[in-house]
């Protein structure tokens, strides 16, 4: 899956993949856009994630974007981050997932 | 994330419904938090459905940012007097304020969060007018 549109700066960095799955009831709805998409903001790394492990993929510090995916409850994320602080940021937008985004 | 709100996009909602303009910026406030400057004006000066300049103006004043203001209206008047408000306003202010080509609830949340991020004014618009897109 070379992604030929990757920019340059994320291509010095191997891209990492991890996936969790949607467990607050309302899924990727408006709310929990937001928060993800102020989580990516916070971080250099591209972050993009899809609903299959081979896309298509979504660029997760877009609102708009997030949220025309409507992923419901019980769907997995595939997340796909590279960048300078990737591996952080991986990190943060998994424990958000895993968290419900402070939903229930 | 409790980023200082003054170097952030301020958020300006108009509406002609007072109820409208409160409720979405209800709706901003909750869902992307308090790192944003916002305010909201609707009706016109009778307290009826309409919008007026003069509460245009004020609005931008109070959602005043460095880094600029972008308006989100609902229809006609709306734009047209917040076009109105911009050129009242001194000429190096009027550049940094832009009315966006969006809805204007899902817009404000929209403008909002990309503002949260801390993303420039044309960042701000054209996130919020991804919506038309």
């Amino acid at each position: 899956m070379h992604n030929v549109n990757a920019s340059r700066a994320a291509n010095a960095f191997a891209p990492l993949t991890a996936s969790a799955v949607l467990v607050n009831a309302v899924g990727l709805h408006a709310r929990p856009s937001v928060k993800l998409t102020q989580c990516a903001k916070g971080f250099a790394a591209k972050i993009e994630f899809a609903l299959a492990p081979d896309g298509p993929w979504t660029d997760a510090k877009s609102p708009v974007k997030v949220m025309r995916v409507k992923a419901p409850q019980g769907a997995t994320l595939h997340f796909r981050v590279a960048g300078p602080d990737g591996k952080a940021a991986l990190a943060a937008v998994l424990a958000l997932v895993h968290d419900g985004f402070g939903e229930a | 994330m409790s980023s200082s709100s003054s170097g952030n996009v301020g958020i300006v909602i108009v509406s002609h419904s007072s109820k409208i303009a409160e409720g979405a910026a209800d709706m901003v406030r909750q869902m992307v938090g308090n790192a944003v400057p916002l305010a909201w004006t609707g009706g016109d000066t009778d307290g009826g459905l309409g919008t007026n300049v003069a509460g245009i103006l004020e609005a931008i004043e109070a959602a005043w940012s460095t880094a600029g203001v972008a308006i989100l209206v609902d229809l006609g008047g709306a734009e047209t007097n917040s076009e109105m408000a911009v050129e009242m306003l001194a000429e190096d202010r009027r550049a940094r304020v832009v009315v966006c080509n969006a809805p204007v609830v899902e817009g404000a949340v929209i403008a909002a969060t990309e503002s949260s991020g801390g993303s420039s004014l044309a960042a701000v618009k054209r996130s919020a007018e991804e919506f038309y897109a």
